[in-house]
């Protein structure tokens, strides 16, 4: 049953005189509990997807057309009012910072607690119990004294497992996921990715994970979307997507880790930088830096298109089916 | 040369196999005062006034060699110290105890013009390509401001030969020249850096995290960047990085550390074949793996402790599974492994580890 | 072959002409389309233009004592009855056009404030990028003298002195020397505005890596001072020289005011001001009023254009 469901969403930036795009009409959707990884390089959009869903995008970025149909309710056309009763309920994000989420001169009890009371009449005491909850479920080490704790106390692993505990206080439908690790150590990141994926199963979450790693998204989600310049260029079940990538730039994203190439050999590099917004080429926005780029690739935007389970946008994929396709009939 | 070669012999405990390494890191030691002043040391304590002053212990005891056309990696996690160490390593702070020798002459006390020569041979890559260039200057600024202050009385003309022959080896465009850095991407400023450390012809690169703030797709095109240099130059590099799979990649030797102390220093191969402190273990477990399904990593209980108020004993015991009294009371000393790597744990030592890997995990898990 | 046609375009791309550039860039942009920053700086060039031209535009000379006629003194303003027509500003007490004086004396006052700012900067500056960038004993013995500096009220000090100057060396002489005073005293008095705001900006630079990698290359420190701390350090510096412009003109037409700046041989806006105040009450209101407003004028939209300024390079409006 689908959660989210987000067509031809569009956002746009005003610059001086003009303005550039920065997502570019992507669509999809999310299951109720279905996990979702975005994954991109800075630029590709995959942030600003994130605030678009939960209508945090602020001037001078604007959402210029498509719907975010979230439980059947188009989140670009809401209320303040609407979008309030939304956000951290219905929808809850975490960010790369956990101090972004945290306010410093609050203790946690007192900012879960508020949190609470924003969206539910409770009395302290009940909002207070649900808090403790809702610490314990996060394996929070006595989370009594915790909640009289102010966020510099807490060392940044706890921190973001509070901030995890603070998006799932109620009960939340989708949980937006950004780069929720990266500002972790190692052996903590593991952790919490762990915390993270066993909070969405057991409590039927939708989680949409966006990262820049590929490791981490082939742990915890079941389907990913990789997007580049501003669009989704291919999208499907992450064991596929991983195991066996179909867009070019998908391919030399995954082959460019260093685990792909024996030590000490080079590695295989995608060459060139992806384009800014404001210079985005003709045609395929991937086309300078792929070495299967032909005059039509260069000319024609290709359409994401579905190809057994997984969508693809590339133009020579389309031709090797289309070829496959020949040769089948031809037997 | 000969007269470096002799002066490393009058060191103690440079004899023997260590006589031919580049660079040579004995009983290093930086800690950082928290209360700066004397006011602030001031603090109450059972109705007295008491002078205590509080220290970040960032770097303990640590000693270590490079040797020539080596790539060392130095990992471990966030407040470790790594960074310390490359900073102490450029020259960029000194040492609160300890000494550092490159080519057999001891580079940590030197200061001033003294070390002109010592910078002309050991150069710096930093972390973030945002803020290591200096946003008012052009790139061909950046690069011919270095070029002219060790080349004294240089021409004009062969200068600019100069930078031009740097940036292209790094890949960039010589018409860059005349841009600023906010005009670049941070790859492109990362090559950049790279340059203008590659301006004084360096024998000797520090890395302080390089890639770290870069896009995956670009983190390989500089990673390349840094394996040519070495083929072409004969670079010898001291990386930092948090990153282990760079690390399998580009290091020849690793060294752990833990807390600001050495866990364990091993080739690459060997110790991504057989970690055997349970620190490393447990750092290589976690790494996400693209292939596998189900991760499978140690989870270590607890978070790592604060630098000003290190455990007692091994520094690792708060969140080892096998710590036993042993490890809770004394420090474990670096001990050769038969494989030639150098592991600091009391568990390894006493060979106490395998099966105690298998309870630990299952109680985490 | 190819090394020499890069060196070429190497030195094209040099010399490319940067004034497209400059006329696209942010705070031009920013300039372009903020009414009260065009207009503010309208006022003030107007302002600034005409004084400077004073030899050239004003009918009289207000030092020349032979072209003052005691006869003339307290004329209106065209406006009011009874005034000549050659003096449209009307006259002030010892018959010179008060135009012609406005003229001038607005041209002292900048001057005497833009010359005070330079003191004020280069000593600020200096002791800012030392104590930042040194730190450690030095950062507080030079901090603590600035905070020595600033209990004591600029108007305080610059009065002591000038009273102490005009006492040794006469009125004589004083009033020649006047503006060299004037400007020494309110440069020396204001400088650790300055010291505070660059070594506040010096100690947040110096934490930056391009710092350390100069360090590393080897550079001494005063060129990592010179070259590259401070021409990062250049943003609030700005913004304070624009609001201690405006000080300083108001210092100087405080002490002149107080007759003990500008002698009324050379008047500036407050000497004028004060000159006039004693005839306010015998109704030649204009003596102090008209200088009084350009002063107003002046201060204030320079005022204007050091907030607009802020705005524009307020690094997280502007960065982002």
């Amino acid at each position: 049953m689908t959660l989210l469901s987000v067509r031809d969403l569009t956002v746009k930036f005003k610059t001086r005189e003009s303005s550039v795009t920065a997502l570019d009409g992507i669509s999809f959707d999310i299951a109720r509990g279905e996990r979702v990884g975005v994954v991109g390089e800075s630029g590709a959009g995959k942030s600003i997807t994130g605030f678009a869903l939960m209508n945090l995008l602020s001037r001078p970025g604007y959402i210029d057309g498509g719907q975010i149909l979230f439980e059947g309710q188009d989140v670009t056309k809401m209320t303040p009012k609407q979008v309030r009763a939304m956000r951290g309920n219905r929808m809850a994000m975490i960010f790369q910072d956990p101090m972004v989420t945290l306010n410093p001169v609050l203790t946690i009890g007192q900012q879960m607690i508020e949190t609470l009371r924003a969206h539910r009449k409770l009395s302290k005491e009940e909002a207070r119990q649900i808090a403790l909850v809702k610490l314990k479920e996060v394996y929070i080490p006595s989370p009594e004294a915790r909640l009289d704790q102010y966020p510099h106390e807490l060392s940044g692993g706890m921190r973001q497992r509070i901030v995890i505990a603070i998006a799932l206080l109620l009960d939340p439908q989708l949980i937006i996921a950004d780069e929720p690790t990266t500002a972790l150590d190692v052996t903590i990141q593991a952790d919490i990715m762990d915390l993270l994926l066993e909070m969405c199963r057991s409590n039927m979450v939708g989680l949409m994970l966006i990262t820049h790693d590929l490791g981490v998204v082939s742990q915890v989600t079941e389907r990913t979307m990789v997007m580049y310049a501003g669009r989704i260029i291919e999208s499907g079940r992450t064991r596929s997507i991983i195991n066996d990538p179909q867009h070019p730039y998908t391919q030399g994203l995954i082959n460019a880790l260093p685990q792909q190439t024996p030590p000490g050999s080079r590695l295989k590099q995608i060459p060139g930088t992806m384009p800014t917004l404001s210079a985005m080429p003709q045609g395929c926005p991937f086309h300078p830096r792929c070495a299967l780029a032909t005059d039509e690739c260069r000319a024609v935007m290709p359409p994401l298109t579905q190809y057994g389970e997984v969508q693809v946008a590339c133009h020579e994929v389309q031709r090797l089916h289309r070829e496959l396709a020949k040769m089948e009939a031809a037997q | 040369m000969t007269n470096a070669a002799t002066k490393a012999g009058t060191q103690p405990g440079t004899q023997g196999r260590d006589s031919g390494a580049l660079l040579q890191i004995r009983n290093l030691e930086r800690r950082f005062d928290v209360d700066a002043g004397f006011l602030e040391s001031l603090k109450f304590k059972g109705g007295r006034i008491v002078r205590d002053t509080r220290a970040v212990h960032a770097v303990n005891d640590i000693s270590f060699d490079v040797h020539k056309g080596e790539a060392v990696c130095v990992v471990g996690e966030s407040g470790c110290g790594k960074s310390t160490v490359a900073r102490m390593v450029a020259s960029l702070l000194p040492p609160t105890a300890g000494s550092i020798h490159y080519e057999g002459q001891r580079i940590d006390t030197l200061k001033g013009r003294a070390l002109l020569p010592i910078r002309n041979k050991i150069q710096m890559v930093f972390q973030n390509p945002y803020a290591s260039l200096n946003p008012r200057m052009t790139i061909g600024q950046i690069l011919e401001e270095p070029t002219r202050y060790h080349n004294r009385g240089v021409s004009t003309g062969e200068i600019r030969d100069k930078v031009t022959q740097v940036m292209q080896s790094v890949g960039v465009d010589p018409n860059w020249a005349a841009r600023y850095p906010h005009e670049l991407s941070g790859g492109q400023r990362q090559r950049i850096a790279i340059a203008r450390a590659l301006t004084v012809d360096p024998q000797f690169i520090v890395a302080d995290e390089p890639i770290s703030a870069l896009d995956v797709s670009i983190q390989a095109q500089v990673l390349n960047l840094m394996l040519e240099m070495q083929e072409q130059h004969g670079i010898t590099y001291l990386f930092i990085t948090h990153d282990l799979s760079v690390v399998e990649h580009f290091g020849t030797r690793v060294v752990v550390l833990y807390l600001g102390s050495i866990c364990e220093v091993a080739d690459t191969r060997t110790l991504f074949a057989a970690p055997k402190h349970p620190y490393t273990k447990a750092l290589l477990s976690a790494v996400p793996q693209l292939k596998d399904d189900r991760p499978n990593h140690i989870r270590l209980k607890g978070e790592i402790p604060t630098p000003i108020d290190l455990p007692s004993g091994c520094p690792f015991q708060t969140r080892c599974p096998q710590a036993n009294d042993r490890c809770r009371a004394e420090k474990p000393r670096g001990v050769t492994q038969p494989d030639g790597s150098l592991v600091a744990c009391h568990a390894v030592e006493e060979g106490r580890t395998e099966p105690g890997v298998e309870s630990g995990m299952k109680e985490a898990v | 072959m190819t090394d020499q046609s890069v060196e070429n375009t190497v030195l094209q791309a040099r010399h490319a002409p940067r004034l497209r550039a400059f006329w696209d860039s942010n705070i031009i942009y920013a300039f372009r389309h903020n009414p009260v920053a065009i207009v503010s700086f309208t006022v003030f060039a107007v302002i600034a233009v005409l004084s400077f031209c004073a030899p050239l535009i004003a009918p009289y000379d207000p030092y020349d004592p032979a072209q003052i006629d005691i006869m003339n003194s307290e004329y209106p303003p065209a406006w009011v009855n009874g005034s000549l027509p050659e003096f449209w500003l009307g006259t002030d007490d010892q018959g010179r056009d008060l135009w012609s004086t406005i003229l001038y004396g607005t041209r002292l006052s900048i001057i005497i404030g833009l010359c005070a700012v330079v003191v004020q900067a280069v000593l600020g500056i200096t002791i800012g990028l030392l104590s930042g960038y040194v730190g450690g004993r030095t950062d507080s013995i030079l901090m603590r003298l600035a905070d020595i500096q600033l209990s004591f009220s600029t108007l305080m000090v610059a009065i002591i002195f000038l009273a102490l100057t005009q006492a040794l060396f006469g009125s004589e002489v004083f009033g020649q020397y006047a503006v060299v005073f004037l400007i020494a005293v309110i440069g020396v008095a204001e400088w650790p505005q300055y010291a505070r705001t660059v070594r506040a900006t010096v100690l947040a630079e110096k934490k930056k890596e391009y710092v350390d990698s100069a360090r590393v290359l080897g550079f001494g420190p005063v060129r990592i001072m010179a070259r590259h701390i401070l021409p990062n350090s250049l943003s609030p510096i700005f913004v304070i020289s624009t609001v201690q412009v405006a000080n300083a003109i108001i210092s100087e037409a405080s002490l002149s005011f107080l007759g003990l700046g500008m002698p009324p041989s050379q008047p500036s806006l407050g000497s004028l001001i004060s000159a006039g105040f004693d005839y306010i009450l015998s109704g030649s209101w204009w003596i102090t009023v008209i200088p009084g407003v350009v002063l107003v004028v002046l201060v204030l939209v320079i005022n204007l254009l050091g907030d607009w300024i802020r705005d524009v390079l307020n690094p997280k409006l502007y960065k982002g």
